[in-house]
């Protein structure tokens, strides 16, 4: 019950005026980066990090993580409203939020992401409050072999729980593996796949890959299929976002489920991309209703949005008592930490009290204070959906563009972009499916990192990926889920005379 | 919001232009970038933002300065972006050794002589770092256990300065590592603290958390004396605690990381003496002094003739190293 008093310490801090102004402030910064095109929160961060050089350092990280806590809430609003997610985590949303807007219903699918998230994030917290000190160990159990289990376990978790042909989704990961591996190679240094083109040496980034997949090709399908005003007739309606709300807790095991998921991908460093697609993915194998996943399913936002947030959340911890950084916001967070002359490692826990309590305190608060004003722009953000398709189109390829040559400003981010665009367009014609894409795209060179520092380990062995329990499990668990539609295929085989002859009943 | 502020700041600029004589040395006209050709929050992303800070604290220029990160492929994306914007004043790229390091061994589409190099402003210095529980007291243990069987030494990045050192110090010792890239020294200094890797030879701030909560300690310093004393890092010991190599017979006597900051080519020399002088200034403060000792490094301000012999220097060295290697580009 320490931590509690501790706690109970930190919201004595937290809970000031000047505090509280402090996370209003950051979290309306945040919802702009995270709504704006090409900014999202890790840009966000450094911006404002030059101006809290002069403050108490536990008021510099609530005026920080309040902006965090914001640009993730923001980030949500364009995938869900112009499929174009801002950051890798909430590339899963668009699947069913986007789908669920262009239904008519924009605000019960911001409601519902809004109600998801908070919960994801409140179950976070809670978890830092009271394991913090047992978290950090899980966390140090973790070596290449256990690295590589964690997202082999992703891949195959698509694998096996993705709705599309399983051969489909090997290749489409296959494809995502061939673009993470261009640029430098951080275990031979040596540069790969460039093309002779001098710039591509810094990588595809993700932010221009999923603006042309999503953002591009979204457009191109929607221009093919119908080329007149689409606009959507969505009513701003204040009500609806508190039955949104209501109707969440009608989805408790879904919520449970994806928070769970959130907050172990989180402790162990798998992060909140992986959780969120991981969520999605096993949401829809278990769901009632996983057949209608993808055409704008509640339950299809709930997942990935709960763990996202679930993990983003645990995983400050890992930065705090281990000095390792979950996320690019978490690395930026950590050199602003340093600036103001505290060291993330275990020792912070002991020395510096007020601010690590402080800081948790104002994760709760902040939440709550964020959660309320992106409730409050709901209907605003809303009734965008009421433009024609004639504006608004145009207009997601001016995001696009800006947010693709914003990354570095490079005009050959733009011209890849575009690339993405045609390329998510023959993905959907084809019936390819993207999210094992971008899911290799983001973690697929840190999967390669991984396995190859693991062979270098065990000098060529595959053995060390059974050396212990944990990485056996992660191991076995992978595998079992790689296979899951082969068995299943079987089973059906199996039972298929029997299923038949009922078909067969029921047609007469 | 970020567009407002561009067209503000470059309003502003316009403004300026007007009002400084032209008779005087070189002064910048419109804002400044510096590229760090990093990503956000490592060290030399700190040392761009630290000397950002200061600059405009102390308006020691009437332009606005921007930050941005280019650290792609190791920081090559930068070095790239400094040799296209050749004849450019505008650009200041921050960097390490790798200016110099990474051409030799990979193909990357750069070479330290297309950049102009104004100044090296601090060193990083290098430790031999084991977990807190290891049995080894000095290196001299440690070195004789690694002799016996084959150690994990983890490092940043592949073929740069981590490793560079960890072949100097089987080369010195007779003994053999496998060597375990990672993408920064932190997250080495997290393996290490997990017990996957048995050494790595981390810069003093890459580990200084970990040290004070005792789940690695350093065996001895890379430097020729021991480090300058500063405030106790755990209960007992400080930086100035830690023994050199060579102390402890482990005969590398010196290796450092400079901090460098470089202009795109074909810049006038009145251009690159108004950035060595900016430099100068910012390492007057009493600013700059706290940001060496918060991130423990080594003050130092090569520039000129002395910059150029430095690195003429650690060249010659590198190449040695990577010949031996096998690493060199054919």
């Amino acid at each position: 019950m320490e931590n509690l008093q501790s706690l109970l310490h930190g919201f004595t801090i937290a809970v000031t005026v000047p505090h509280l102004t402090l996370m209003v402030i950051g979290v309306l910064l945040g919802i702009l980066v995270g709504v704006l095109p090409g900014l999202g929160a890790p840009n966000g961060v450094s911006l404002l990090l030059p101006l809290t050089f002069g403050m108490q350092p536990v008021s510099a990280i609530i005026l920080l993580s309040s902006m965090y806590w914001g640009a993730l809430f923001g980030g949500s609003v364009t995938s869900i409203l112009f499929n174009i997610p801002g950051e890798p985590s909430s590339v899963a949303t668009t699947f069913d939020g986007y789908p669920m807007a262009r239904d008519g219903r924009p605000t019960t699918a911001l409601a519902t992401a809004f109600g998801s998230a908070a919960f994801g994030a409140l179950v976070g917290v809670i978890l830092i409050t009271f394991l913090a000190s047992w978290v950090a160990q899980v966390a140090l159990a973790f070596g290449p072999p256990e690295y590589f289990a964690v997202y082999f376990l992703a891949f195959a978790s698509f694998v096996g729980m993705g709705g599309a042909a399983p051969i489909k989704t090997v290749v489409a990961l296959a494809i995502g593996f061939a673009i993470a591996a261009i640029g430098i190679d951080t275990v031979s240094g040596s540069v790969r796949l460039n093309m002779g083109i001098d710039e591509l040496v810094k990588g595809v980034s993700f932010v221009v890959a999923v603006m042309g997949l999503f953002g591009i090709g979204e457009l191109l399908i929607a221009v093919e299929e119908e080329f007149q005003a689409r606009a959507v007739s969505s009513r701003v309606d204040w009500k609806e976002v508190f039955r949104a709300l209501g109707r969440l807790p009608r989805h408790s095991i879904a919520l449970l489920r994806s928070a769970a998921i959130g907050c172990w991908m989180g402790i162990t460093p798998g992060g909140p991309t992986a959780a969120s697609f991981m969520s999605y993915g096993i949401a829809k194998r278990f769901s009632r209703n996983g057949a209608r996943f993808g055409s704008g399913e509640a339950e299809g936002i709930i997942a990935p949005e709960t763990a996202d947030h679930a993990a983003g959340t645990s995983a400050l911890l890992p930065m705090l008592s281990l000095g390792i950084p979950g996320s690019a916001t978490a690395a930026v967070m950590m050199g602003g930490l340093m600036i103001w002359g505290l060291n993330p490692g275990p020792m912070l826990f002991v020395d510096q009290k007020d601010f690590v309590w402080g800081l948790i305190a104002s994760m709760y608060v902040g939440n709550i204070v964020a959660v309320a004003l992106v409730l409050l722009t709901v209907p605003v953000f809303a009734a965008l959906m009421r433009i024609p398709f004639a504006v608004i189109a145009p207009l997601i390829v001016i995001i696009c563009v800006v947010g693709a040559y914003s990354v570095s400003n490079s005009y050959l981010d733009v011209v890849l972009m575009l690339g993405f665009g045609v390329v998510g367009y023959l993905f959907k014609k084809l019936h390819y499916p993207l999210a094992p894409l971008v899911l290799a795209i983001v973690i697929g060179d840190k999967a390669e990192d991984a396995f190859r520092q693991a062979m270098l380990m065990s000098k060529g062995s595959l053995g060390i990926f059974f050396a212990n329990r944990l990485v056996t499990t992660l191991v076995l668990a992978g595998i079992a889920l790689l296979l899951l539609p082969l068995v299943l295929q079987i089973v059906r085989l199996l039972r298929k005379p029997d299923e038949a002859a009922h078909e067969k009943v029921r047609i007469i | 919001m970020k567009i407002t502020s561009k067209l503000l700041l470059s309003t502003t600029a316009f403004m300026l232009a007007g009002a400084i004589p032209a008779a005087a040395a070189w002064q910048p006209q419109k804002p400044i970038e510096f590229v760090a050709t990093a990503g956000p929050g490592g060290g030399t992303d700190n040392l761009a933002r630290a000397v950002q800070s200061i600059v405009t604290k102390y308006k020691l220029t009437d332009q606005p300065i921007v930050v941005v990160n280019k650290g792609g492929g190791s920081g090559a994306e930068g070095y790239v972006y400094g040799k296209a914007s050749a004849g450019d004043p505008y650009k200041v790229i921050f960097g390490t050794s790798n200016a110099w390091q990474q051409p030799l061994v990979s193909k990357v589409a750069f070479n330290y002589t297309d950049l102009t190099p104004i100044a090296a402003m601090a060193q990083d210095e290098f430790l031999l770092w084991v977990k807190q529980d290891a049995p080894y007291k000095t290196a001299g243990d440690f070195l004789k256990a690694a002799a016996a069987t084959e150690f994990k030494m983890g490092g940043a990045q592949s073929k740069d300065t981590d490793e560079v050192l960890t072949r100097m110090i089987e080369k010195a010792a007779r003994v053999k590592f496998t060597y375990i890239p990672f993408k920064s020294g932190a997250e080495a200094a997290v393996q290490l603290a997990g017990g996957h890797i048995d050494a790595h030879v981390n810069n003093p701030s890459e580990s200084l958390g970990q040290w004070r909560g005792s789940t690695q300690r350093p065996l001895c310093a890379f430097s020729p004396k021991r480090l300058p004393q500063g405030p106790k890092v755990t209960a007992t010991e400080g930086w100035s605690d830690v023994p050199t190599c060579v102390e402890q017979g482990l005969a590398i006597s010196q290796y450092e990381q400079p901090r460098t900051v470089w202009l795109p080519g074909k810049v006038s020399p009145e251009q690159a003496a108004f950035y060595v002088d900016l430099m100068k200034k910012v390492q007057a403060t009493p600013e700059w002094k706290d940001y060496i000792e918060k991130t423990s490094q080594v003050d130092t301000f090569l520039t000129g003739a002395t910059l150029d012999s430095f690195i003429k220097q650690d060249l010659e060295h590198v190449k040695q190293v990577a010949g031996e290697q096998g690493w060199l580009l054919k």
